[in-house]
């Protein structure tokens, strides 16, 4: 029973600290507020897991005449009418339009079938579920910290801006909530409900600048949002529609392909709008405008991977269908041409989204193809990709309000000029895409998922193109951040320090998690799998201590810079023996003075976002289209 | 012993030569004499490079960029001037842009005549460099050696001799 | 399996071996350009002059990347030759490529930048066949371990035969061979000085040829591993590939990375899906 109290304590106190959020005055009665709910959250998702991890999944009993289905309904509706309210005050038809089809079709299945939808039990957490809770409750409470420190900072620079820090913490506690929620409840209408609520609070953060582009792309995200949550509602419909009890999560997983296949591809659909899956990818790259932490938590490390998180929960229906074979098409497309774009891209915030919406493309590609060996790969990737992308995101955050910029090409010289900074973003960096650490092998995994799934070929053809484009935009940017320049003022010193408590830690946990992944498979994920799939997946015991020798190495290795050593003669760099000044000047023909800037390569007429969009939304509309086709098929001949 | 002699690369830079001495040192590469053998290579890239081997004289265009060549060549390296024009100005001596050879501005270790030298001389010159480069790797050797023990010794910088400074 | 003592015998042998090679490589480049050459001992020479020049840097993190660089290089052919899991010898292999990449734009020098951007072309180019070999050998002998490939009894060329060609077209890009070499080689002048290795000098310079060596040797392992049936026949096809990529090297002009990158891509796409799919099939729809 023990562990029901912490689950409702993990949805419902961060609505407390939310609402605390609103009246909280004064600027360090936010930051105490913030601080302890952050701990608080933290400490009980450790504890939650240490109480539950090997004890399988647990269902919480189920109270008769609940009224949380009742509440929820309401709080929907209000909803829709707030968006409703919005969408005709900025005259977004299709927004309205949006809302008006979704509200009606969950108003009809609320008078129609809500009362004879029966669920075993509403709440539930297994070992996947406690991987996600840690997510939110760790990566997430940090993200809340390093804000206080950010968005001081944010409206000291941005004057214009109205401060509306209080609404700001209010929905971004309010997220949590709906998140803890999200990956707790087996109730299918629940997790419609919290999918609704993390969509609503990703338009209100979106926007919150209140500049036209923030507002735009706002109302973009909600859109596409909006399109995910019909194909969720048409799910729900369908399920009442179908006369059998399938309205839990356990429930539809145990009822088998033939009858759980149209839902399964109904939520699926959500699924890839939330993690912006192509065609649906621009909503996460114009997100981009809102303040960093708001990247950092919904649109890399919590609120798209419910996106995934759901599409692995139902990957036993999906494998070994033709559905799923095209989910996860258009999962390993997204993954290629995201990966592409992203080595055109300048802005550093726009090569993190991109990177973000390749890396969910894999998890999704590892989803349909449902194996154990891929599930097991896409969770690596889920938890790993969190801890690197969040660090990324908050250190770019940080540098930009340093140095004003969010450009790569801007960041040259970066560890001369913001050492230890420039050292986290190394970290979040090489934590992307080089061996030993977690991204790497998660894409391991997955190249070992692929290999031994039917046609598994094609997606690994898929893969190593990707990932040897991934390997180019980052290396780029970290050579750009580790260049030694002679000039540069030292600027590290104003950083705020719960911006660094938070950096500091998810390079910890970088290490770490590398570090402990081998227990982590064998406690959490090896049960999961079990219980699921039936099969277990590992690294054998000789890679595991090869690849904690490489971590050794690469930790101790660096500090041999820092050691006393006698100084060297320094050579000035080549520039075909012309006198040069520190910083780069020399005197060009004619006694001109110019300066040698070096920029990198962005292949835009390869890569450009331009070229390669359009196909990506083709190719994945078309295997949506097919996926849709395919479980209709199926569906009328079983 | 030591490897110096064995494995010279070098840089060829042409100051401001009409190309004659260039062209004959190009020739040394090719099939006919072939210094390749001797582990000779030419690397144009003064960070790599053991011997300078510079053609044509001094102007006020290239005064800085010899200079700055020669300062990126790490220790021990020698510097050879090849033809007339880079030993003293050679018939350009006169003439109001040029300052003279190449020793105006870096000190010289082989000065190798001809205009235009001959492969023949060319390669003399590069082996009589060879020589003075080891003797510079050793004297660099003990030069170090006594460092180190003075360092050992507690005595400053200061206290050692001038020419170790030089090199 | 793994067998350390294996992989110890590579960390001190493979030096020697790769130098050799280097030092035949140029004997035989020499004649064929009608010429006599330098000594097969030259390599070693070479790095012996390198060491004891002067330790003159760009900057101090200069040695430590191209020490890394060896390092690791050297980490991941002892992996490669104790028997190790392919994928992670492939992972490592980059990671120690990429030390020397950083290196380069450490100097903060145009040519070395160049280079470095080059260079990371260069590995975006031949890394897709690479992986897609290990994966090829993985479908034709169950394992990705070097240990299991090695011992199989049958001839895994036979299986991979598209790869393996594949293989051979992006080995000119991994030795640094015209038509390739575009971020560095040993050859003279290039339109961006030394490329990579602009800014080392002296010691890392010489570490950074090490590592040239050790590297070779790792993929003449790799050569070998098509073949490792037959140890004489494994012989003789690392001696004939070594000589095809000399004779390819001195009759081809370098070409621009947007022909290198294209074509490797291209030809692994097209190997690898037919390859990749021919076994499939073979195997009856299972991997």
């Amino acid at each position: 029973m023990q562990f029901v109290q912490l689950l409702i304590f993990l949805i419902l106190f961060p609505l407390v600290t939310a609402l605390f959020m609103l009246v909280a005055k004064k600027e360090i009665e936010r930051t105490w507020i913030v601080k302890l709910s952050a701990v608080a959250i933290a400490m009980i998702t450790i504890w939650l897991l240490i109480t539950t991890f090997d004890k399988g999944a647990l269902y919480s009993p189920l109270i008769p005449a609940e009224p949380s289905g009742l509440v929820m309904f309401i709080l929907e509706m209000l909803i829709a009418v707030f968006i409703l309210y919005l969408g005709i005050k900025h005259r977004k038809y299709h927004v309205i339009a949006l809302i008006l089809i979704q509200s009606a079709m969950m108003i009809f299945f609320e008078f129609s079938f809500a009362s004879s939808a029966e669920v075993t039990s509403n709440l539930f957490v297994d070992e996947f579920s406690n991987i996600l809770a840690l997510i939110i409750g760790i990566i997430g409470s940090l993200i809340c910290v390093y804000s206080l420190g950010y968005m001081k900072h944010f409206h000291e620079h941005h004057a214009g801006i109205p401060d509306k820090r209080n609404i700001f913490f209010f929905v971004m506690f309010v997220f949590l909530s709906a998140m803890f929620g999200l990956v707790f409840a087996n109730n299918i209408i629940w997790v419609y409900f919290f999918w609704e609520v993390t969509t609503l609070c990703s338009f209100l953060l979106i926007g919150y600048t209140k500049t036209e582009e923030a507002t735009n792309n706002a109302f973009s995200a909600l859109w596409m949002n909006l399109l995910g949550g019909i194909a969720f509602a048409g799910a729900i419909l369908w399920i009442g529609m179908s006369g059998h009890s399938l309205m839990g999560l356990d429930q539809l997983l145990a009822s088998g392909k033939a009858i759980a296949l149209v839902p399964a591809a109904l939520i699926g659909f959500a699924g890839l709008t939330k993690a912006a899956q192509m065609p649906f990818s621009s909503w996460l790259v114009g997100a981009m405008v809102a303040p960093t932490p708001v990247s950092a938590l919904l649109h890399s490390s919590t609120m798209v991977k419910a996106g995934v998180y759901i599409l692995v929960r139902l990957a036993p229906v999906f494998s070994g269908t033709a559905t799923g074979y095209a989910l996860a098409l258009v999962g390993a497309f997204t993954f290629l041409i995201a990966s592409g774009i992203a080595i055109s891209q300048s802005n550093a915030k726009r090569v993190l989204a991109y990177s973000t919406i390749a890396n969910l493309g894999l998890v999704v590609a590892c989803a349909g193809i449902g194996t154990y060996e891929a599930i097991w790969a896409a969770i690596l990737l889920i938890v790993f990709h969190a801890i690197s992308k969040s660090l990324l995101f908050l250190s770019v955050g940080t540098v930009e309000h340093r140095i004003r910029s969010r450009e790569i090409d801007d960041m040259n010289g970066l560890i001369v000029r913001m050492p230890k900074l420039a050292a986290m973003m190394v970290i979040g960096i090489a934590g992307m895409f080089l061996a030993p650490f977690g991204m790497l092998i998660s894409k391991w995994a997955a190249i070992r998922g692929f290999i031994d799934a039917p046609f598994g070929f094609i997606f690994v053809i898929i893969l190593v193109f990707g990932s040897a484009m991934t390997l180019f935009f980052w290396a780029k940017w970290m050579g750009k951040i580790l260049t030694v320049t002679s000039d540069g003022k030292h600027v590290e010193g104003e950083v705020d320090r719960s911006e660094w408590a938070a950096l500091v830690s998810l390079a910890g946990l970088s290490f770490i998690t590398t570090l402990v992944f081998p227990l982590v498979s064998v406690k959490l994920l090896e049960p999961f799998l079990l219980e699921n799939y039936g099969n277990v997946a590992r690294l054998s015991q000789d890679n595991i201590l090869i690849m904690i020798m490489m971590l050794f190495l690469l930790l101790l290795l660096p500090l041999s810079i820092l050691l006393p050593h006698r100084k060297h003669r320094h050579l000035a760099p080549y520039m075909g023996g012309r006198t040069t000044t520190q910083d780069m000047r020399f005197s060009g023909s004619l006694g001109v003075q110019k300066k040698a800037v070096m920029s990198n390569y962005y292949l835009t007429s390869w890569f450009g976002e331009a070229k390669l969009r359009p196909l990506g939304i083709w190719l994945c509309s078309a295997l949506i289209g097919i996926m849709f086709i395919a479980t209709v098929f199926r569906g009328m001949f079983p | 012993m030591t490897f110096m002699a064995k494995s010279p690369w070098i840089i060829h830079y042409d100051a401001s030569s009409c190309n004659g001495c260039d062209i004959e040192v190009l020739a040394c590469l090719t099939p006919m004499y072939d210094v390749e053998r001797f582990g000779i290579i030419n690397t144009g890239n003064p960070k790599h490079a053991d011997i300078f081997v510079v053609t044509g004289s001094i102007n006020e265009q290239n005064r800085e960029i010899v200079k700055n060549l020669y300062d990126q060549m790490p220790r021990p390296n020698v510097v050879v001037a090849v033809g007339i024009c880079a030993t003293s100005g050679g018939v350009f001596r006169e003439c109001y842009n040029v300052a003279g050879g190449i020793d105006k501005v870096i000190p010289v270790d082989v000065y190798v005549m001809g205009c235009a030298c001959r492969p023949e001389s060319i390669i003399d010159g590069i082996v009589t460099a060879l020589g003075i480069l080891e003797e510079k790797r050793t004297k660099m050797v003990l030069d170090a050696d006594a460092k180190e023990e003075h360092r050992h010794a507690g005595l400053r910088p200061e206290h050692i001799s001038k020419t170790e400074g030089a090199q | 399996m793994i067998t350390f003592v294996w992989g110890l015998v590579f960390v001190l042998i493979a030096p020697v071996i790769g130098g050799l090679i280097a030092g035949i490589d140029r004997k035989v480049t020499a004649h064929m350009q009608g010429r006599v050459g330098p000594s097969i001992l030259q390599p070693f020479w070479d790095v012996g002059k390198l060491f004891e020049k002067e330790n003159a840097v760009v900057n101090e993190t200069q040695i430590f990347y191209a020490f890394c660089y060896t390092l690791f290089m050297a980490f991941t052919g002892a992996l490669f030759f104790a028997g190790g899991d392919l994928l992670l010898v492939i992972f490592a292999l980059t990671l120690s490529q990429i030390f020397l990449v950083l290196g380069a734009y450490s100097a903060n020098s145009p040519y070395s930048y160049v280079g470095a951007e080059r260079e990371l072309l260069q590995i975006m180019a031949y890394e897709p066949m690479v992986i897609l070999t290990a994966v090829g050998m993985y479908m034709a002998t169950k394992s990705f371990n070097v240990s299991d490939i090695a011992a199989s009894p049958f001839p895994v060329v036979l299986f991979i035969p598209g790869l393996f060609l594949g293989f051979l077209y992006v080995l000119t890009i991994k030795l640094r061979k015209s038509p390739f070499d575009i971020s560095t080689s040993h050859h003279a002048h290039q339109e961006i000085v030394k490329g990579v290795t602009t800014e080392f000098s002296g010691p890392s310079l010489g570490w950074i040829e090490i590592t040239h060596w050790y590297e070779t040797v790792l993929l003449m392992g790799f050569v070998w591993l098509f073949f490792a049936f037959s140890p004489i026949l494994a012989l003789v096809a690392v001696i004939v590939v070594y000589l095809f990529e000399i004779l390819i090297d001195n009759t081809n002009a370098r070409v621009k990375w947007q022909l290198a990158v294209k074509s490797s891509w291209a030809i692994a796409v097209v190997m690898g899906i037919a390859n990749l799919a021919a076994l499939y099939f073979l195997n009856g729809g299972i991997s």
